[in-house]
């Protein structure tokens, strides 16, 4: 089984990496930007879980490389996760337009360019897997973080549609959307301690979702009532919270 | 971000630095903070406490495994569990490990901590092959006892204090089997517990639990435990589910009626004089692992933990003049441990000296302080010292009259620059 990671300098990424290597003793493929980061990571999952680990270049943010990175790929995934993204500052993308476009691009337009090209080999192939790490951010815009929500909220609309799409196939796509993770990203965030958990726990229910084949999960579960919830509020009310 | 370490006494708002590279680490100490380096935050008090803090847990890959030798390679962060789930199937377990396996790499090096075997086996420190250390400077540093041995010997058991422990290569052992004979015998006075001890010190593990609050002729009464790995071939994991305590116990739940009937129950745990079992390592070595987050139990206020060593030759006197003092007092310890520590190393700043180490839990309370400075005065009228893992208020006056090697940490830390980039509450409070 060949296992490929885009955005594998992420914590999530790495929890899932490990995941499918010790569990399934999957070959893993980490594709990044930062090459070095990576190297080390496969040294550990070598070290670890003594399975096959390859390291590749991948801009998520450049798509006019995304066909021949995955021409490159000389064994083609049974299972892709992808996990790129970047948070952005909300004010800042609110006075600068690049940066809010660079926002957008990691999370949602580098995604859809590269699964479109995923999705065309799997579906001639009628097999293979589709993870996409999207944000409970994305379920309703706020007035703190409507950039990456927004963009978050593209990524899941994609993921939706191209399940739909590739459900003929016997392709699967999960949309996994995490709440708050203790991770690089959210460094530094005063989180709620019981509502926030640690990227091993994203990776167990990604697997987990993997095996049974769910198509949308929630991780932490409460944050599908959560949301739930917060989609309820009229937007009447909603327009006059401080969000 | 409001940190304590594992005792939840005292408590800093600080401010985390993960890495995942040198080069990050470099980049956080170009800033003119001076910082403390912290790992899982399981010493007790204030070793790991500062302003800043640079937390290894972002740090933890394993770069190499040389089967053959048994020597793993890795970054500082990567945990005594991770290793103990990815080799022990292997058949491979930790030369020296301490009572729990929540500790990284770095901090069982920082501490130089030591485990049931260390009669035998020494310190952590033994295991380390080699030590890739950032000093203050920027360079990175490569020690072991036969190169840059200064380095070496300062380091273990350094606290953390002569750079950022990156990484180490150290040495497993080959087990064939994840089960420990233990043979449990209960002693009725801190006679016969001593006297147990010597009778088995061939044995490769062995620790005492020891219940506090006994007094006269049953002072000292305790369950001795001894063991040794089995060699059944049988190495799959512990299928032990974990428990954990939620929510901080309200501070009222520890007195010296429950702590009382625990003991009493604990003690009375194995019917005849002695019981022989099968367990498996985890719980041999891990007992309180099984419950998460069992720092609660003191409640929100916290505890203190004490551990001393006592030298050998007056190790009788001086545990039973400590031991009375406590249960005179009625400050009752969950668990109370014992245990007789083999010949010290060579490192400036380890714990053990060859005698008997107590290691007790206090719940935190406004008397708390003044009890444990008779008990270090205690401690000191028999040249004995305070593990600095567990100390969260030493006096720095004890501190450098019981480590002799003070000193010469002192000046290798200002040689260095290390004094100026490394500090924690701990060192300060010290004068490290």
């Amino acid at each position: 089984m060949h296992v490929l990671i885009l955005g594998a300098n992420s914590d999530i990424a790495y929890a899932a990496a490990r995941k499918f290597a010790s569990t399934d003793k999957a070959s893993i493929h980490l594709a990044s930007r930062d090459r070095e980061k990576l190297e080390k990571k496969k040294q550990d999952l070598v070290t670890r879980y003594e399975v096959d680990a390859h390291v590749y270049q991948f801009d998520a943010e450049n798509p006019e490389t995304h066909q021949s990175f995955y021409d490159a790929l000389s064994d083609k995934p049974d299972v892709v996760l992808i996990s790129f993204g970047t948070l952005g500052d909300q004010k800042e993308s609110e006075k600068d337009f690049s940066k809010a476009l660079k926002c957008i691009n990691s999370n949602f337009t580098g995604a859809a360019s590269i699964l479109e090209v995923i999705a065309a080999d799997m579906e001639a192939r009628h097999s293979g897997c589709i993870i996409g790490i999207s944000s409970v951010a994305g379920e309703r815009g706020r007035q703190s973080n409507y950039i990456y929500g927004s963009a978050k909220a593209g990524l899941t609309a994609y993921l939706s549609g191209l399940r739909n799409r590739l459900h003929k196939s016997g392709v699967q796509v999960i949309t996994v959307l995490p709440g708050f993770v203790k991770t690089k990203m959210t460094e530094g965030m005063d989180l709620p301690d019981k509502l926030t958990v640690q990227p091993e726990k994203v990776a167990d229910d990604i697997h987990n979702a993997y095996r049974k084949r769910k198509p949308v999960i929630y991780t932490l579960w409460l944050w599908r009532y959560i949301m739930l919830i917060i989609k309820m509020i009229p937007e009447r009310i909603f327009v006059k919270l401080n969000l | 971000m409001n940190i304590s370490g594992w005792g939840r006494y005292p408590a800093i708002d600080a401010d985390l630095y993960s890495f995942e590279s040198e080069k990050e680490i470099l980049a956080h100490m170009g800033a003119s903070h001076e910082y403390a380096a912290r790992g899982l935050g399981r010493s007790y008090g204030d070793s790991s406490l500062a302003r800043h803090i640079l937390t290894s847990s972002r740090y933890r890959s394993f770069l190499h495994f040389d089967g053959q030798a048994g020597i793993l390679t890795c970054e500082s962060g990567a945990s005594l569990e991770e290793i103990i789930d990815c080799f022990l199937p292997r058949g491979w377990f930790l030369a020296i490990t301490p009572g729990t396996k929540y500790v990284t790499v770095g901090g069982a090096i920082a501490c130089d901590v030591h485990g049931k075997n260390h009669h035998h086996d020494g310190c952590f420190s033994e295991c380390v092959e080699s030590i890739k250390v950032m000093l203050a400077n920027g360079e990175i540093a490569s020690c072991s006892k036969d190169q840059n041995e200064e380095l070496f010997y300062a380091t273990c058991g350094g606290m953390g204090l002569t750079g950022i422990i990156l990484e180490a290569s150290i040495q497993l052992i080959p087990v064939k089997s994840a089960y420990i004979d233990q043979t449990t015998i209960k002693a009725e006075s801190l006679a016969e517990v001593f006297d147990l001890f010597e009778e088995h010190i061939d044995s490769k593990y062995s620790v005492a639990w020891l219940d506090c609050l006994a007094t006269g002729e049953h002072l000292g009464r305790s369950l001795f435990m001894k063991g040794g790995h089995r060699i059944d071939g049988r190495l799959e994991p512990d299928k032990k589910k974990y428990m954990s305590v939620p929510v901080d116990m309200p501070g009222f739940t520890l007195n010296q009626y429950s702590v009382k009937l625990f003991n009493l129950l604990y003690y009375n745990r194995i019917m005849g004089k002695s019981k022989e079992d099968v367990v498996h390592l985890n719980g041999f070595f891990y007992p309180l692992d099984n419950v998460l987050h069992w720092n609660r139990m003191y409640g929100k206020k916290g505890f203190a933990q004490y551990q001393c060593v006592i030298p050998k030759e007056v190790g009788k006197d001086g545990m039973t003049r400590l031991l009375k003092y406590i249960s005179d007092n009625k400050r009752g310890s969950f668990l109370s441990v014992l245990k007789l520590l083999g010949k010290k190393n060579r490192n400036w700043l380890s714990f053990p000296v060859e005698g008997y180490t107590l290691a007790l839990d206090f719940k935190m309370d406004d008397t708390l302080l003044n009890f444990m400075n008779e008990l270090d005065s205690i401690v000191s009228d028999y040249d004995g010292r305070i593990y600095l893992a567990k100390d969260s208020r030493m006096s720095a006056g004890f501190f450098k009259q019981s480590y002799p090697m003070l000193e010469k940490f002192r000046s290798y830390r200002s040689e260095t620059g290390a004094a100026e980039k490394f500090n924690s509450l701990q060192s300060r409070r010290l004068g490290l």
